[in-house]
């Protein structure tokens, strides 16, 4: 299959792309709509939403996750909130003011046209949700509270207590749950696709194991929508749920889909530091702590006494000494990496040395204990109850950690991947935040792409396969993807090596982390794609599943899950290496200013990366998308 | 309530046929756990408050002899006799009383048939038990034991009646002398020692009870929540001691029938 | 950073639903008071693998409290000792050294073990496909301002809202009752103003649908205790005045008319 990048970007002025398109699409009629099954793996916010609206619109849904129920996707664990231009504080904010803010926040390396329609439907997200019954906070006036987040200086944030995609996940699981109830939608629960099948240049369906008997079948649609969310657990340590995965993604990608920017991965500032080396994961703590929370670290790298002992004079709040107007508001990024730096000039805190303090005093003394502890209590309690420690005391540590990754299946506008017929929505696309997301942003753009987006973009697709048969699962491509994915868990099966998956999965981890992680550059990337492969070669040899493929075997999901960050793996590292520039998330020490900070090229590098899968995963194919700026003129993004 | 492990897609789960003949309302709302839970409740209620009149009707005995009509009298038969004569001339001698007594056996069976249900249905749900010791938390005696304090309660019941009611196990029985049968049956000390237990059992059963009923009937707003146990660890406490107080007074010769003392019913010639 | 020495764990292994289960008896020399629970099983799996022996399965997914999918019944209690935290929140300094800690599946007929400490859930969420939502089309949604919502009230719907549906009121409770839960579903929706057409007609379809897979509740009040989001059972009362107000109303039979 050979690729072309067609961005499909509608006719017209920025601000009418979106209504133009609406209003001159193909349509399904409503009697039709019933002769089209979609199938929609993931249950996220994206794969909820698009499942529920698409089954209330009349087609026949099916929707897949590995979980055992759709709530518990990853989903769940946003804490800080969701951003909507609806400019209700009356403080300056419009559709125009989002979009401003998510291309410059993205560093210019979004398409333009994606981010302004996700500007306008944002609006209709948070008119929806309430609808459905998210409580998000009130005033006291009962009207919506809003809070500022990193990134944005107006407060357009809602938020539900620190539990804000709980609660959006709820909403859209509920609407999820009455559509399965109605019978419009058919669930398949804890089980994982393991291949995408096309036929005839467009994608037929999908492979799936049942992750409680092994069993592998196929599933035939008239189109497929992966919402199958983020690969940050490249990292192994990062602050995604431990079952995420880019299985989904990559099995796509092996079957001609394009995957776009791979390197842009978005290292969260404010996280948990690591503890010991059993550690799983890394917990976040929401960035909504830094509205109140100073950031500082001692001067002196040799500092013994206790936070509370240090004065005023030797602290460096550097957020706020670095960048004034932004201060500890300052894009993830940015505040990561003046972490990093600090913990690398030796000035980190806590036993190991490896955070930076988070101080809640100021705030307690201007606002009072209380106003702060309603704000954050759970956010405090769950800090707590990780660390022993009570932040109202001792300042919070943090340290950056893998959180988002921007990177995806290539879609065009339609959120269409290269292969026609199957789409892709939510974190697991790579559309709308260009090299870095802002916060509060990634809720929005599952919302977006699953309950305003899809179930109109799809139908120009569906409308060309109305009344044409299409292949069933007794077409032999399914029985040879199916032959092919039985094989290769019977391969892991049958290794019989030393080590188990999480040995490999933390040995790779750490490749990445520290050569494609906050801070990269050539030679780093170079020994990073010489010892993947090589590490690879182990796990191939040397890998160990125990128990059998009859029953729930949880050894065998997580080898299957880290063969894929392999691979996936190399890409990064690969697009890491040839994007010669400073952007968002992806950081080349070769390119940046004097003081340290990101240098972009906008000369050069204002594409999109898009790569094709060759066969060999030291050989991807590179294809670019240019990016052209209507409204927007390239600026070097500056938040001091 | 099945315990098989169902795999599968799973759809049109909430797509129910309507049952070809809606039930009764009653009947409706008894067809499940909670609607039964309403039906422990309000005839838990009735049971209560009929303990409750029953403890304070029982009170009289301290207010020993009284001058009725010109004879000297035990109040507590004269309140006795007011039962009976409850509503007349309404209607006739003793049917309000009947009325109330088949409200209350009503009660009882309902409330019986109803905790049956429930336990049943209970023990279904968990087939199969944890097999290491459970740490309950808030799980108190009192919630626990309330199948073990009913059926001993209940058992209890049936001896009071023998006892009090029909005369039979109370060798000095004498129909409608409310104040000497009292006397006579608490004198003994193992007749005292059981109604002293059994009440302490009631007690038992009505403080998880009356939270329970408060519960169960949804009653339940910020103002008074804080209340509730309050509320049924005070009723609890006014049955047990009030109760309670009655064999201890007999024992202590507070409550001592004299014969002497009253000019109207002795030895049986009531009227 | 100090650590642990010479727990013993006794693990419930089964399996398959109908296979016989058994407790196991593992040790664990050694561990940082700083790891959390599930890390100590991480760790004892990999030791397993390594010997080439089958990995305990137990579900898990966020690691933080919110998703709900870890369930163990550690030392008698749904979520283990500590109040108000899921099992993958527990970490080990709760635990000292020396201690034998029994680990036990969730256990309830609407909760049928799968494999080792694994079970399945899924009643409820027929709970919730019976009625747990307000219906509100894509795209129909009048502006979110319109309907102001005080915020006590808001503030309590979320409190009943925070539940991660994890089961462990199912799993403490002596009777196998899904009460909390239900209650918890019923009164995030009942008490905000865009509930209130369907209050009725969801408080009977979820009662009923609790009905054919869990016990009833007798107001032990285990359920809370062992909550890791520490729901109130005040939500059971506002459950029962609910269903009860949807049987008067009758909405059933005159839906049906
Ligand atoms: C700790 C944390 C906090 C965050 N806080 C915020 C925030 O405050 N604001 C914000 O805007 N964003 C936040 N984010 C980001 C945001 O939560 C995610 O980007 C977003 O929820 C992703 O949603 P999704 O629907 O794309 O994917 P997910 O929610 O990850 O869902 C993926 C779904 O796909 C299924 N799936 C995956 N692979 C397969 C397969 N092979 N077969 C079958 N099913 C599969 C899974 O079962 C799951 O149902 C946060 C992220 C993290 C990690
Ligand atoms: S009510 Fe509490 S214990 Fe029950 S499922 Fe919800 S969070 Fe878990
Ligand atoms: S693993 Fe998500 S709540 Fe415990």
């Amino acid at each position: 299959m050979s690729i072309t990048l067609d961005s499909k970007i509608p006719e017209g002025p920025m601000a009418d792309k979106w209504s133009n398109y609406i209003a001159s699409q193909k349509l399904v009629n409503p009697a039709n709509k019933r002769k089209f099954k979609i199938i929609v793996v993931g249950t996220g916010l994206a794969g909820a939403s698009a499942a529920a609206t698409l089954g209330e619109l009349g087609y026949q849904v099916e929707a897949f996750t590995f979980h055992d129920s759709p709530r518990r996707a990853h989903s769940i664990a946003a804490q800080g909130g969701i951003n909507a231009a609806k400019n209700y504080q009356g403080d300056g904010d419009s559709v125009h003011r989002l979009f401003y803010d998510t291309v410059k926040g993205g560093d210019f390396r979004a398409r333009e046209a994606n981010v302004h329609r996700l500007a306008e439907v944002s609006v209709n997200i948070i008119d929806q949700m309430v609808a459905q019954g998210v409580p998000f906070a009130r005033e006291y006036g009962g009207m919506l509270s809003n809070r500022s987040f990193g990134g944005a200086q107006v407060s357009r944030t809602f938020y539900a207590r620190g539990q804000t995609g709980q609660q959006l996940l709820i909403g859209a699981y509920q609407q999820l749950a009455r559509q399965i109830g109605l019978g419009n939608v058919t669930l398949w629960n804890r089980t994982e696709m393991v291949d995408v099948v096309n036929i005839d240049g467009r994608c037929a369906g999908i492979v799936t194991r049942d992750l409680l008997n092994g069993e592998v079948t196929s599933h035939s649609a008239h189109a497929v929508v992966l919402a199958t969310g983020g690969y940050g657990n490249a990292f192994y340590l990062s602050t995604n749920a431990m079952a995420c995965n880019v299985t989904a993604a990559w099995r796509a990608h092996r079957r001609g889909a394009a995957f776009a920017n791979p390197c842009y991965t978005q290292i969260h500032p404010t996280c948990i530091p690591q503890a010991d080396d059993f550690q799983s994961k890394l917990t976040l703590m929401s960035e909504s702590l830094r509205n109140d929370g100073r950031i500082w670290v001692p001067k002196n790298p040799d500092e013994t006494r206790s936070p509370d002992q240090i004065p005023e004079a030797d602290r460096d709040y550097y957020l706020e000494r670095i960048y004034p107007s932004f201060g500890n508001l300052a894009p993830r990024d940015v505040s990561s990496r003046a972490a990093k730096r600090a913990v690398d000039a030796g000035q980190g805190v806590g036993p190991l040395k490896n955070g930076v303090y988070l101080d809640f005093a100021d705030a307690i003394s201007r606002l009072g204990l209380d106003v702060v502890w309603e704000r954050y209590s759970n956010l405090f309690e769950m800090y707590e109850r990780i660390t022993g420690e009570d932040p109202r005391v001792v300042p919070m540590r943090i340290y950056p950690a893998s959180h988002y990754t921007m990177g995806g299946l290539w879609v065009d506008y339609e959120l269409q991947t290269t292969i026609p017929g199957l789409f892709c929505a939510g974190e697991a696309n790579f559309s709308d935040h260009g090299a870095n997301r802002l916060g509060a942003s990634a809720l929005m753009q599952g919302l977006s792409d699953g309950y305003f987006v899809l179930p109109y973009t799809m139908a120009p697709y569906l409308s060309e396969w109305l009344n044409k048969p299409i292949p069933d699962t007794s077409h032999e491509a399914f029985a040879a993807a199916e032959a092919e994915a039985s094989d290769r868990f019977a391969r892991y099966l049958a290794t019989n090596g030393t080590r188990g998956p999480d040995h490999f999965h933390r040995e790779l981890g750490k490749i990445i982390w520290d050569y494609c992680g906050m801070d990269r550059n050539k030679a780093g990337l170079e020994k990073a794609l010489a010892e993947i492969p090589a590490l690879h070669d182990e796990f191939q040899k040397d890998l160990n599943v125990t128990g059998s493929d009859t029953s729930v075997n949880q050894t065998l999901e997580k080898a299957a899950r880290v063969d894929d960050f392999f691979e996936l793996g190399m890409l990064m590292c690969q697009d890491a290496l040839v994007r010669e520039e400073s952007c968002g998330g992806h950081f080349r020490s070769e390119h940046q200013t004097q003081e340290g900070e990101a240098k972009r090229d906008d000369e050069n590098f204002a594409h999109v990366t898009a790569w094709e899968w060759s066969g060999d995963m030291a050989a991807p194919i590179e294809h670019r998308e240019p990016l052209e700026y209507e409204v927007m003129k390239f600026q070097t993004r500056s938040y001091k | 309530m099945s315990q098989t492990l169902r795999r599968g897609p799973v759809t049109g789960t909430a797509v129910k046929k309507p049952p070809a003949k809606n039930k009764p309302f009653l009947l409706d709302l008894y067809a499940t756990a909670v609607g039964k839970k309403y039906v422990m409740a309000i005839t838990g209620l009735i049971g209560i408050g009929f303990v409750i009149a029953h403890m304070i009707g029982n009170l009289k005995v301290y207010l020993g002899v009284v001058n009725e009509g010109g004879e000297r009298v035990y109040d507590a038969d004269v309140y006795g006799e007011f039962l009976r004569e409850l509503l007349v001339p309404i209607l006739p001698r003793t049917y309000a009383l009947w009325g109330l007594r088949l409200l209350l056996i009503a009660a009882l069976i309902l409330h019986l048939h109803a905790a049956y249900t429930l336990t049943l249905l209970n023990r279904k749900a968990r087939p199969v038990k944890y097999q290491s010791p459970r740490d309950y938390e808030v799980a108190n005696f009192a919630s626990r034991s309330m199948r073990w304090t009913g059926i001993i309660v209940l058992a209890f019941l049936a001896w009071h009646l023998a006892d009090l009611t029909w005369g039979w196990v109370n060798p000095d029985f004498v129909r409608g002398a409310v104040y000497r049968n009292l006397d006579a049956s608490l004198s003994r000390i193992p007749v005292a020692a059981l109604y002293v237990v059994a009440n302490v059992l009631l007690g038992i059963h009505l403080f998880h009870g009356t939270w329970s009923m408060l519960q169960s009937l949804g009653v339940n707003s910020p103002r008074f929540n804080q209340w509730r146990k309050a509320a049924a660890a005070g009723v609890a406490t006014l049955i047990v001691v009030g109760n309670v107080s009655f064999p201890v007074a007999v024992l202590a010769g507070v409550i001592e029938f004299d014969g002497d003392a009253i000019t109207c019913c002795v030895e049986g010639e009531h009227k | 950073m100090s650590t642990l020495t010479n727990i013993t764990l006794k693990v419930w292994r089964q399996d398959g639903p109908d296979e016989q289960g058994r407790f196991e008896t593992h040790q664990i020399p050694e561990i940082p008071a700083e790891a959390s629970f599930l890390e100590m099983l991480d760790f004892l799996n990999e030791r397993l693998v390594a010997e080439n022996k089958e990995a305990i399965v137990f579900d898990h997914d966020c690691r933080e409290g919110i998703c709900g999918t870890c369930s163990l019944m550690i030392d008698g209690r749904a979520h283990g000792p500590q109040h108000g935290t899921a099992t993958c929140q527990l970490h080990m300094r709760t635990f000292a050294s020396g201690d034998e800690i029994v680990i036990e599946p969730w256990r309830a007929a609407a909760f049928p073990i799968i494999k080792d400490l694994m079970t399945d859930r899924a009643p409820l969420d027929r709970i919730i496909e019976a009625g747990g939502f307000i219906t509100a089309a894509t795209g129909g949604a009048p502006d979110a301002n319109l309907i102001p919502i005080p915020k006590p009230v808001a503030d309590a719907s979320m409190d009943a809202a925070a539940c991660i549906g994890c089961g462990a009121c199912v799993a403490a409770c002596p009777n196998g009752a899904a009460n909390l839960f239900t209650g918890a579903k019923i009164a995030h929706l009942n008490l905000l103003p865009q509930g209130q057409a369907e209050r009725f007609q969801r408080s009977e379809a979820m009662v009923e649908t609790m009905d054919e897979y869990f016990g009833s509740c007798t107001n032990h009040g285990e359920c809370e205790a062992a909550c890791p989001k520490e729901i109130s059972i005040d939500v059971i009362a506002v459950m029962n005045a609910d269903y009860l107000k949807s049987k008067l109303k009758n909405r059933k039979s005159l839906s049906r008319t």
